[in-house]
């Protein structure tokens, strides 16, 4: 069990210094270097060539779609666009490696100096960090490898592994933040923020759907602790396997934890790449190096230099879209919300699914009410973002209009819910299959009323007297009856009329 | 037309007589396997041949003939590849043992367009290992044999292919050419070598050593020949991004003579290339092709090229820096050999133990020199520092082309040496590159073209050098000189070599 | 120029995965001395100022559209491989993670 320090004692005594790098796996129809496709879940290498599968002789051509798409993540991230730059060859051994070298950019990317804000929530409000960005950079994503004969198919005591190549050369572009230095306290809220952000930002610029469950964006989050007051940085560690904006909390706040242990002991920590445990949240060992890798880059030979022009660049510019944090304002002017009821929704990730929600023609209070309580807790308890929930905006859109309509009261709504997730089918699917339509049908409610009144003579009696207060004894046995499928209010109108009470 | 006629003549000659019914492609064919199988167990020219595949190509020529279709230049000729191209369906090894037996699921650009050309492929040729020297001793299936001498060697890397031509197994070979490697083979064998300028024949498909560098390129008897395989293979291919995206240069028409001789021409002599580590007969050679030149009309000057001596330096360091990285991939995970596997063991383990078991010496020694060059805190003394020369070289050049249109040197400095002769001395083979380097680093084209003979009776090559993209220069001047050289031979170079046992070697 | 230590290439011999012999290891050691020392004379060369050349033509932005080409078969793509299963590569156990 590694020793971990309660986060609140880590910060009073150290201060965290984060570097995010998160890769962004573009969603164009051919790969970077090559013509083969690059959708998730072929079956395995049927997406493959002599290019991408570096056969001798193949040689890589740069995707032009790839290089817009950098500079246009670039130009969203306020970064300069480098007017020259080139391909490196970035060299390591690694069976999901082709060629053994990675095509990559080392020292000119296309994109640097950048920035993005990021809202957090803090005690003294709605607060804006900067994030700056040192840089964005094209390169090629390898091989997927399964592990087999070990434990939990991880590396560690397998016996041997199988190699995919099929998103071995699909674009990936890097974005790597300059060292990020907040209050202690807000660090894994901060890198939780600019992942949200930057993934809202990727996914409005159309280049790649940034499923961070699918590994189409991955977060690698850098962490190191320095003594308060101190100036010095401490090694730093790197966390990967990080598949959740709430993992990206989860990490940070663990190594925080941990490497506080480890220094407050007087033990140094040691530099290396950790594996983040979606189970507990820990962070485990990676790999142990004895000496730093020696990348040997130089200049790729096989590509030419990639020089965007000016006209380039500012056509490109000019197809940017709204940015997210503009948009959020609009929104909360739209909606008529607080700044806080906003926040809420951006920590919860809700912004976008709200909207669509309200676009496919629910009501801005319902639709927040439906994914900030229902379904947010439904993410939490299986540990998983909100968009990642297997319901759609529709979808919610649906239940929303049939609870207006009164096809469905709240109880039902959230059985609707449950079966959606539950991967029952769509909303309407699931009504019918479960039988989950209020029952409007007076007929069939009388003799459930009926039932209920013959059940219980001394209410009856009340009622017929006049004592209205009781009727809920009966509206409850009708609801239970019908299994919640009625309109309590229909009902307890049925009921007073039925039990002949004087006046109805 | 008798079995040595057919092999004795030109690819030009046998086109034309293909093209007009006088003899089919078949005939052409069977002709020229007769000679390989005649003649390879000594010379050890080929690595793979392929007699069904190559018959049925040439039967398609005759099909295509007989329907009434046009037919290209070169439609029915034989030609030998060097078994560094990939070609689908039929063994690549790249003279190594890593490769054996791998056969690739796809074809080079150049193997595609001899295809379409109507070429006939009769196999696969022997060559150093990835590329890697000079004389063809370190392939890992054993040495090429020089026609002219079998205990020399027929130079390297393209060794087989031009021991081919040189023997008359085919009219025609492609080799590659990274510091010399077809330029040098040719001047050794006596026959005609051409370095295309970097860019002007698609690398795609050709096993890559030093990718800055590498080049395919013709092997043939004659300038008009090697003018016609250029024309045939050369051009831009979107599969590679380093092709030149322009019209080939008018290399034919050179070689026909339709663009000039050489009078008025400027030949510069370049002062580094000669003198000093030349044999006294290359340098007589070398010599009387400036006489001649004077002769036919051309304008001799002297040109200093200062960085030219650095050459050789620049190249053992680029060239095998580009080499560590190219051949990271030979790792036994994805196809060729794998050894060591013994279910139990890493793949770390597994990659070292197949990469030392299917590597030979000088490809070790280049991937070690290589990966020490571009190695943190040596990259800016060592690779920095040899494109810097590189630069500088590349200067020489531009300021050279200012006062001549070609350069002329010997294109090695001995003739043929005994095979074994330089094998343990890497520093002494790499001599062989000396002239050569210059414009590989350059990315210029050049020729050779056969001069004479020197020491021990051996061939001497002239090379002919050009600015980027003036390819069709060398042609022009190679044409006028081979055919001065001719009248005075009384035939070619090559008519001297002694006999080969073999059809049609006989009595001329 | 310092010759290189049998460490020095071991080292190298480690980086480039080459699993050379004790008698390999001093015997191109020997080699690469000699060579390095034939090489390091473009250190000679004064170009503090000159730039590198990387690329013979210097041509920028050669790129190709966003479209797709057929890619090899399952079975093409196997067909060379030293060992496979189920459709993939199966390689030998890996020691250290490098997770992309």
């Amino acid at each position: 069990m590694t020793d971990r320090v309660p986060f609140d004692e880590a910060i009073a005594a150290f201060d965290p210094v984060m570097g995010l790098e998160v890769h962004v796996e573009l969603d164009t129809a051919s790969k970077m270097f090559c013509g083969c496709p690059t959708e998730f879940g072929a079956e395995p290498n049927t997406q493959v060539c002599p290019v991408c599968l570096g056969l001798p002789g193949a040689l890589p051509v740069v995707n032009e779609q790839a290089v817009e798409s950098a500079i246009r993540i670039g130009l969203a991230l306020n970064c300069s666009i480098a007017s020259w730059c080139r391909f490196a060859r970035k060299n390591y051994f690694y069976p999901d490696m082709p060629k053994d070298f990675q095509t990559s950019q080392y020292d000119e990317p296309i994109a640097f100096d950048g920035w993005l804000d990021v809202d957090v929530e803090t005690e003294a409000g709605p607060q804006t960090y900067r994030v700056e960005i040192e840089r964005a950079h094209m390169e090629e994503d390898t091989g997927k490898s399964t592990h087999v004969g070990g434990e939990t198919g991880r590396i560690h005591g397998a016996d041997h592994s199988l190699v995919d190549y099929n998103r071995a050369g699909v674009p990936l572009i890097e974005i790597v933040t300059k060292t990020i230095e907040v209050p202690g306290d807000l660090a894994p809220m901060v890198a939780r923020a600019y992942a949200s952000e930057l993934r809202d930002l990727i996914v409005a610029l159309g280049v790649s759907d940034a499923h961070m469950h699918q590994g189409s964006m991955r977060v690698d989050a850098n962490l190191s602790l320095k003594p308060k007051g101190s100036t010095t940085l401490g090694t730093r560690t790197e966390t990967k396997n990080v598949n959740s904006l709430r993992s990206v909390e989860r990490a940070v706040r663990f190594e925080i934890e941990r490497q506080a242990a480890v220094l407050g002991s007087g033990g140094t920590v040691t530099q290396e790449t950790r594996h983040f445990l979606e189970a507990d949240g820990t962070t485990t060992s990676g790999r142990s190096k004895e000496e730093a890798e020696d990348y040997r880059y130089f200049p790729e030979p096989d590509l030419t230099p990639v020089a965007p022009s000016d006209e380039l660049v500012q056509r490109l510019r000019g197809t940017l879209p709204e940015a997210p944090a503009q948009r959020r304002r609009r929104l909360q002017q739209q909606w008529g919300i607080s700044d806080h009821e906003m926040q809420s929704l951006l920590n919860a990730g809700a912004v976008e699914l709200v909207e669509a929600t309200i676009e496919a023609g629910a009501d801005q209070a319902t639709a927040r009410k439906w994914w900030l309580g229902e379904l947010a807790r439904a993410a939490n308890e299986t540990g998983v973002d909100l968009a990642e929930l297997p319901i759609t905006s529709a979808d919610v859109a649906r239940i929303v209009a049939l609870t207006d309509d009164g096809s469905l009261n709240d109880k039902l709504a959230r059985q609707v819910i449950e079966g959606v997730l539950a991967g029952e089918g769509s909303p309407d699917a699931v009504v019918a299959a479960r039988g989950l339509a209020v029952v409007s049908d007076d007929s069939a409610l009388l003799a459930a009323i009926d039932d209920a009144l013959a059940a219980q003579p001394d209410v009856a009696e009340k009622l017929r007297a006049g004592k209205v207060q009781v009727a809920g004894a009966v509206v409850g046995a009708v609801m239970k009856a019908t299994r919640g499928q009625a309109d309590a209010a229909r009902v307890r109108e049925l009921v007073l009329e039925r039990a002949g009470v004087p006046g109805t | 037309m008798s079995a040595a006629e057919l092999t004795r003549s030109t690819a030009a000659e046998l086109a034309g007589r293909i093209a007009a019914g006088d003899v089919s492609a078949v005939e052409v064919a069977a002709a020229h396997l007769d000679q390989i199988a005649a003649t390879d167990d000594s010379l050890h020219a080929f690595l793979t041949v392929d007699a069904d595949g190559a018959l049925e190509a040439a039967g398609a020529v005759d099909a295509r003939r007989a329907a009434g279709e046009p037919l290209g230049p070169l439609a029915g000729v034989p030609l030998a590849l060097k078994d560094v191209f990939v070609t689908r369906g039929l063994p690549t090894t790249c003279g190594s043992r890593i490769l054996q037996n791998w056969i690739p699921p796809y074809d080079a650009t150049v193997t595609a367009r001899l295809r379409q050309a109507g070429v006939v492929i009769l196999g696969k040729t022997n060559m150093d290992e990835f590329a890697m020297g000079s004389s063809t001793e370190n392939s890992a299936y054993g040495p090429t044999h020089n026609p002219w001498a079998l205990d020399r060697v027929p130079g390297g890397s393209s060794g087989g292919s031009s021991a081919a031509v040189a023997a008359y197994q085919a009219p025609l070979a492609i080799g590659t050419d990274t510091g010399g490697s077809i330029r040098q083979p040719a001047a050794v064998t006596g026959i005609v070598g051409v370095k295309p300028t970097y860019g002007g024949v698609s690398r795609y498909g050709l096993v890559a050593f030093s990718s800055s560098l590498d080049q395919g390129g013709p092997f043939a008897r004659t300038v008009l020949d090697a003018a016609l395989l250029h024309a045939t293979i050369g051009g831009h291919d979107p599969m590679d991004a380093t092709s030149i995206d322009a019209p080939l240069p008018a290399v034919v028409s050179a070689a026909r003579g339709e663009l000039g001789g050489v009078e008025g021409l400027r030949v510069g002599v370049v002062r580094q290339l000669q003198g000093e580590g030349y044999q006294p007969g290359v340098q007589a050679r070398f010599d009387e092709m400036v006489t001649l030149l004077t002769e036919l009309g051309a304008q001799i000057v002297e040109v200093d090229c200062p960085h030219f001596g650095y050459g050789l330096a620049a190249y053992y360091l680029i060239a095998p820096s580009e080499a560590s990285s190219n051949l990271a991939r030979f790792d036994g995970m994805r196809y060729g050999l794998r050894t060591g596997d013994d279910g139990s063991s890493s793949v770390e383990q597994v990659m070292g133990r197949t990469r030392e078991a299917g590597f030979g010496d000088e490809v070790k020694r280049r991937i070690m020199l290589g990966t020490y060059a571009l190695s943190a805190g040596y990259y800016d003394a060592y690779y920095g520092q040899a494109q810097k020369v590189r630069t500088l070289i590349r200067r020489d050049f531009e300021a050279a082309y200012e006062t001549a249109d070609v350069l002329i040197s010997p294109t090695t400095p001995t003739v043929a040496f005994r095979i074994g002769e330089r094998s343990d001395d890497p520093v002494a083979m790499y001599q062989a590159d000396l002239a050569t380097l210059p414009s590989s680093l350059y990315g210029g084209p050049a020729m050779s073209l056969p001069a004479g003979l020197g020491d021990d009776d051996l061939p001497v090559g002239l090379q002919i050098m050009a600015p980027v993209q003036a390819d069709e220069r060398v042609y022009r001047v190679g044409a006028a000189l081979e055919a001065a050289l001719h009248e005075r031979w009384g035939g070619r170079l090559l008519d001297r070599a002694p006999a080969l046992a073999g059809v049609g070697r006989g009595a001329r | 120029m310092p010759a290189l230590s049998r460490d020095e290439v071991a080292h190298l011999a480690r980086l480039s995965r080459l699993d050379l012999t004790p008698a390999e290891l001093d015997h191109f050691g020997a080699q690469l001395d000699v060579i390095l020392s034939a090489v390091a004379r473009v250190a000679e060369v004064a170009a503090a100022d000159v730039p590198p050349t990387t690329h013979a033509v210097p041509v920028v932005n050669v790129t190709r559209p966003d479209r797709r080409r057929p890619s090899l078969t399952q079975a093409e793509a196997l067909a060379a491989a030293p060992a496979a299963e189920n459709g993939r590569f199966r390689v030998p156990r890996i020691l250290d993670e490098e997770e992309q």
